[in-house]
């Protein structure tokens, strides 16, 4: 098997798990929205300070979200040995990876949908520049999930998985966090052309933590 | 020809010495049973075997691999049956071995006649969390053997199972030295394994204390040092030979089935 069929088996097996366990839906979701309706709550007697911030909350809305999506990304595997079962298997570790980068950038595109819906309803926001708002989204949303799946498998198999990931991913996330929310803003009130070095510090991001993803999660699974 | 030739392995979990300078050779089909109190080093070398844990120091070659090279080569060739499934509880039965069978390159089609040989088919469209106990070890075993593995280690595979299913373990551990596997078994049901095994050995802190060929019917707390001869059929009965079979000097001993 090619890497990308490798990968693509892992990424429907991790769906699958996903599709039938309702985690995502019926946990992470809600988590993201209460986090959106908590700002909401603390900025709601200035709207136009919620307004105006609502590029941040929503990416912080997302960026803690995605904490969530990770760990349960790998607890999947620590259960009945399955960590064990997956090296044994023989794919790649590139592959492995690729995989489950996928199924979180899947998860996460389709929380940030659903969020973008509750910033519009409940933040009062236009949404304007649709093309550069997804291109934004995609390129931040690469890089949330390879640094997530590559910072998940370092930690896991440690007993201080749980508090370890957000420790080391929420300092390394902090280009994401500002370049999602600087496009975000750019695409929303300022112009198009002020959104492009911002996606492409996102894209550039996102192509060096999966070349290092691809690399390095064989020898990390090892490792563990 | 040799599928496992380990020499003066050292294995460290953390600073333990779980595996003491240990020399095993197992042949190509044969099934091989170790024994040995508890703490002894048994499923440390099952997890060194499949290439699960690292050696600190010997030689280890598994499958013509070199383990301290290229530990991915051999897996791709065996599978292991431990204490864990390795599977996924939202995962039905069918999904499962699916998953295991196209992770090793193996299509698919696969599953079917392993499903219906360890007795599964009914239960296919069940999750790994709807299963009991004895139903997750037969999974293990399909799921194992749905890779069609050169070399297959057993971690106490009869825990768990009813009489149903141990009659089927037994039934997959005897044709498989005519599929073409070689076994290598961690049981403490000894006088079940031995009846199976071509030959036993027997580890203590970390290293062999003795090799021999076992016989089903000894007392399973006595038979660690007696060489029996028990590969004989029913119409051939073996003669019993019983060996000093203390090799602790030179540890790795073969003898012909």
């Amino acid at each position: 098997m090619s890497i990308w069929s490798e990968a693509r088996l892992v990424a429907g097996k991790d769906l699958r798990i996903e599709a039938r366990s309702k985690v995502t839906l019926t946990q992470v979701l809600p988590f993201g929205a209460i986090v959106l309706l908590l700002f909401a709550f603390a900025l709601d007697p200035d709207r136009g300070i919620l307004t105006k911030a609502a590029p941040g909350l929503f990416w912080v809305a997302v960026l803690l979200a995605t904490l969530l999506a990770v760990a349960r990304a790998f607890s999947i595997e620590e259960q009945h040995g399955a960590r064990d079962a997956l090296r044994l298997s023989g794919l790649d570790g590139g592959a492995v990876f690729l995989g489950k980068m996928g199924a979180i950038a899947v998860e996460l595109l389709g929380l940030e949908l659903v969020l973008g819906i509750g910033v519009v309803v409940f933040y009062d926001i236009r949404i304007e520049r649709v093309g550069v708002l997804l291109l934004a989204a995609l390129a931040a949303t690469a890089g949330l999930a390879a640094t997530g799946t590559l910072y998940g498998v370092l930690a896991a198999g440690l007993r201080v998985r749980e508090t370890l990931v957000p420790l080391l991913l929420l300092p390394v996330l902090a280009p994401v966090m500002l370049g999602a929310t600087r496009s975000f803003e750019a695409a929303l009130g300022g112009t198009t052309s002020d959104a492009w070095p911002w996606i492409e510090l996102l894209g550039l991001f996102a192509v060096i933590y999966v070349t290092m993803g691809v690399l390095a999660f064989g020898p990390l699974l090892e490792e563990v | 020809m040799s599928v496992v030739c380990l020499r003066s392995v050292v294995c460290l979990l953390g600073r333990f010495p779980a595996l003491t300078g240990l020399d095993l050779t197992v042949d190509e089909g044969e099934i091989l049973l170790l024994s040995g109190p508890n703490g002894a080093g048994k499923t440390t070398l099952l997890r060194v075997l499949a290439g699960l844990l690292p050696i600190h120091s010997g030689t280890a070659e598994v499958l013509g691999y070199d383990l301290t090279q290229d530990r991915r080569g051999a897996r791709r060739s065996l599978a292991l049956v431990g204490h864990d499934t390795g599977c996924y509880d939202d995962l039905t039965v069918i999904e499962n071995l699916r998953f295991a069978a196209r992770a090793s390159g193996r299509s698919a089609d696969a599953v079917a006649p392993v499903l219906e040989r360890l007795g599964l088919t009914r239960l296919g469209g069940v999750t790994h969390a709807r299963l009991s106990a004895g139903q997750r070890r037969r999974l293990s075993l399909a799921a194992a053997l749905v890779r069609d593995p050169s070399l297959l280690l057993l971690d106490e595979p009869h825990a768990g199972l009813d009489a149903d299913g141990r009659e089927t373990l037994d039934a997959v551990l005897a044709a498989a030295p005519g599929e073409g596997r070689t076994v290598v078994l961690v049981s403490h049901e000894l006088e079940r394994a031995r009846a199976l095994a071509h030959r036993e050995v027997v580890i203590t802190g970390g290293r062999v204390q003795s090799a021999a060929v076992p016989d089903a019917s000894e007392p399973a707390a006595a038979a660690s040092a007696d060489v029996t001869d028990a590969t004989g059929s029913a119409a051939t009965p073996a003669p019993r030979v019983t060996l000093s079979a203390d090799v602790s000097e030179s540890p790795d001993v073969t003898v012909p089935r």
